[in-house]
């Protein structure tokens, strides 16, 4: 078989090749950030796709919880020129399931998030998703620069580092987080070397340096 | 309701292979396509990767985005198994460490293995270090069958002339990728060679194979391939063998033990369905394990009897002895050359693009033998954690616009640093020689057994200073590298206390040795055609019967000796000697 036979075997070869780069590409359509976990894919195992409904199932965090989750993560990744929040990506829902998928996350998540609202009633008297927009940053800005942080601070620095890798998880593996991050590749193609101009923009003289 | 009667099987089968993975796929394969009654059994589910395959699928087809919660290597991997399977444990020594990868499906580890193939060399089969064992047979023995394993299959590389990194009969390479351009230029600053990758990934139509597609470069082999472009056992041997009408495969078939008669010859298997615990018993002429290493060796240890009371061919007592995986070490970092890159598609193929054939000049060195360098990076599509870096480093090097990060950060700034740093990692790891020696071995546990009764395997391994001091090598060499291409390296070097950052035993999953050939039966279980010494109707065809692996990704070696002894299987029954 040639590679046009490879395309035949994926069910996609009656389409050119242009048409078939951007057929398969991901489609931005609202609402289908979030896999369809009914479905279960081909190659997935039985019990493996009942692991992913029962937790699905199960609820974790509070209302309370998923709020400051959710103002916290567009604090992390707001919305920007290029592209929606992470909010807008769904990033609460699946920070939710991977507590549930990795436990070990879920004491370092809910304590966090308390540690946060205790310093938000001492401060100002309200829990952290009450507060104002500057009071919330005030208080972030203190956590957020591991460098510069006070020692006292330490707790809220590890909480915020943990909250920060899984809003860049959720968002960037949305799919679009996938479009802004700008990846272009998971479909049928050819791959003949780095681009000429990217060569030449790097200094190397041919597709073997 | 599970019925206790043994169901027997009234079929005599020419050959049982336990095991479907690449020994047991090649063994299978060439018996099957000379006309004998083949049955193969299988501990895990049917898998073909033309249907069961999620390559092409988005991480938000995975509610963790492909974590490796359930996969070891991630939610898409193709692997069903991992290094602890529930109810089928093992155990260690004290003060020992071993981990056990187990694949349970067809074609076991090759659906996601990296598809790195190498010959072991000359100097691997007769080592000149005067330390590490020989094994019975000299690489131009071998070399007929890695060259028809190459036609065969399917391999690209180039043809380099390194003494002891035999050329193969390739298919054109992947050219790199831009990080690896990179990686070269530094790493021949630093003294280290590097040339094109070497993987059974068919980049062009195999001349003569049919039924198999060519690569259309999504990178993603360790998901197994839709269109068969990439080895694996069950695309490439299995299922084509069962297309001959002569192999049967039985999967979901643990096997307990391997039955012999009263001379001690082999004349079936036990096993037990995994699905309704069926116990079962298979009649064969000849039985053939390609169950892995170590699987293999329990099997053999669990098969006592009076010809054999020391478990099954183990009359030198060294059954699971010699057990040596790969060594494994890595290091990283990025390119600073690469930040706010142009995007395109650089997914390539899912095997190495480059790699660097050991270079080194063992009597400058206080270790034997070598190791290999596998590189990575790149812009690859967004999994669990790909990002995690990002925050650590984004302060070392300032934005085009001159502008300084503070480590760490949120908002619009840190949304941009993502967008900066994508794509502009760089990674390298070792794999080396270990060596095998009679101390590290796996036995039988006397106290425990698995979910289906089956006496567990209790693992003896202690790394010594020859992979210590190779991992600290391997160490000082990836930072000479990073250095030289001007990489930042945000981590400091891993020092003795964690071995140089030497990977436990088991974790490169290159496990062998445990059933050695050789030509005296006092110390060697198997002989050069990886046949029983005490039994002359048994073979083994997994890494069992290695001696002593070089630095070179077994795969490749597994499927030219399972060749040889499945051709040499042929040539004993005409003779009638088997």
């Amino acid at each position: 078989m040639n590679r046009r036979d490879s395309l035949k075997a994926l069910g996609l070869a009656a389409a050119g090749g242009a048409l078939l780069l951007d057929g398969c590409g991901p489609q931005t359509k609202a609402g289908k950030e979030t896999a369809k976990l009914a479905d279960k894919l081909p190659g997935v195992q039985d019990w493996e796709h009942a692991r992913n409904g029962k937790l699905a199932g199960e609820k974790f965090f509070t209302d309370h919880e998923l709020t400051a989750i959710g103002v916290l993560a567009d604090i992390i990744i707001p919305a920007d020129g290029v592209s929606g929040s992470a909010t807008d990506a769904g990033v609460p829902a699946f920070i939710e399931f991977m507590v549930k998928d990795i436990p070990a996350y879920q004491t370092p998540m809910r304590g966090g998030l308390k540690w946060l609202d205790v310093q938000c009633q001492r401060r100002y008297g309200k829990a952290f998703a009450d507060c104002g927009e500057s009071q919330q940053l005030e208080l972030v800005n203190e956590i957020a620069y591991p460098a510069k942080a006070k020692p006292e601070m330490g707790q809220g620095v590890a909480f915020f580092n943990l909250m920060r890798n899984l809003t860049a998880s959720g968002f960037f593996t949305s799919e679009m987080g996938v479009k802004d991050i700008g990846y272009v590749g998971n479909r049928p193609g050819v791959w003949d070397g780095v681009p000429q101009d990217v060569l030449e923009a790097h200094g190397f003289k041919d597709a073997w340096g | 309701m599970i019925s206790y009667q043994i169901k027997e099987n009234p079929e005599v089968y020419d050959a049982v292979v336990v095991g479907s993975g690449a020994g047991g796929g090649m063994a299978g394969y060439v018996l099957a396509n000379a006309g004998l009654k083949v049955l193969m059994l299988e501990a895990g589910p049917f898998f073909d990767p033309a249907k069961d395959t999620l390559q092409l699928r988005w991480p938000w087809e995975s509610p963790r985005r492909g974590a490796s919660t359930v996969r070891p290597f991630g939610d898409f991997d193709a692997a069903y198994g991992g290094w602890e399977l529930d109810g089928e444990p093992y155990t260690r020594a004290a003060g020992t460490e071993f981990e056990w990868f187990r694949a349970r499906m067809l074609g076991g580890r090759t659906n996601h293995w990296g598809r790195i193939s190498l010959r072991m060399g000359p100097d691997d089969f007769k080592p000149t270090d005067g330390i590490t064992d020989s094994w019975p047979i000299m690489y131009d023995e071998v070399k007929p069958y890695y060259d028809r394993v190459d036609r065969m299959i399917g391999i690209y590389g180039t043809v380099e002339g390194i003494h002891n990194e035999p050329d193969g009969i390739f298919l054109k390479p992947p050219k790199p990728r831009l990080n690896e351009l990179y990686i070269r230029r530094g790493a021949q600053k630093a003294g280290v060679p590097v040339i094109a990758g070497r993987g059974s990934v068919l980049t062009e139509a195999l001349p003569g194979v049919e039924g198999r597609g060519t690569c259309f470069y999504c990178g993603q082999c360790g998901r197994a391939c839709r269109v068969y472009g990439d080895f694996s056992s069950s695309s490439c041997l299995v299922i084509p063998a069962m297309k001959t009408g002569n192999l049967t495969v039985i999967d979901n078939a643990m096997v307990r033990e391997v039955l012999t008669n009263d001379e001690g010859l082999a004349t079936g298997v036990s096993y037990v369905s995994t699905t309704d615990l069926q116990e079962h018993t298979v009649r064969g002429k000849l039985v053939i394990l390609g169950a892995s290493a170590c699987e293999s060796a329990r099997l053999l240890l669990n098969s006592r009897s009076a010809a054999h009371p020391g478990g099954l061919g183990n009359s030198s007592g060294l059954v699971g002895r010699y057990l040596h995986d790969s060594t494994g070490a890595s290091a990283g970092g990025f390119l600073p050359q690469l930040l706010d890159r142009k995007r395109y598609n650089e997914d390539g193929v899912g095997s190495v693009h480059i790699y660097s054939p050991w270079w080194g000049d063992n009597s400058k060195l206080n270790f034997p033998r070598g190791y290999h360098i596998e590189y990575g990076g790149g812009m690859h599509m967004p999994s669990y954690g790909f990002m995690d870096w990002v925050p650590h480093v984004n302060h070392l090097v300032p934005t085009k616009d001159g502008a300084q990060r503070e480590q760490g950060g949120y908002g619009v700034s840190l949304k941009e640093d993502y967008r900066r740093f994508y794509g502009a990692s760089v990674g390298m790891a070792g794999r080396g020689t270990a060596l095998a020696r009679y101390d590290n071995y796996c036995e039988i546990d006397p106290s425990r057994v698995d979910k289906y009764g089956i006496p567990v395997l209790r693992f003896h391994y202690k790394w010594a200073d020859e992979e210590v001091e190779q991992a600290r090598h391997m160490q000082e060499t990836f930072r000479e590298i990073l250095h030289e291409m001007g990489a930042v390296v945000a981590s400091s070097m891993p020092g003795p206390e964690t071995k140089y950052g030497l990977e436990a035993p088991g974790k490169i999953i290159h496990e062998g040795g445990t059933t050695r050939m050789g030509d005296d039966p006092k110390k060697s279980v198997l002989n050069k055609w990886s046949q029983a010494h005490d039994c002359r109707n048994l073979f083994v065809v997994d890494a069992g019967p290695f001696v002593q692996q070089g630095d070179k990704n077994l795969t490749w070696t597994i499927l030219a000796l399972s060749m040889r002894t499945a051709e040499y299987i042929l040539e004993q029954r005409n003779k009638l000697n088997i």
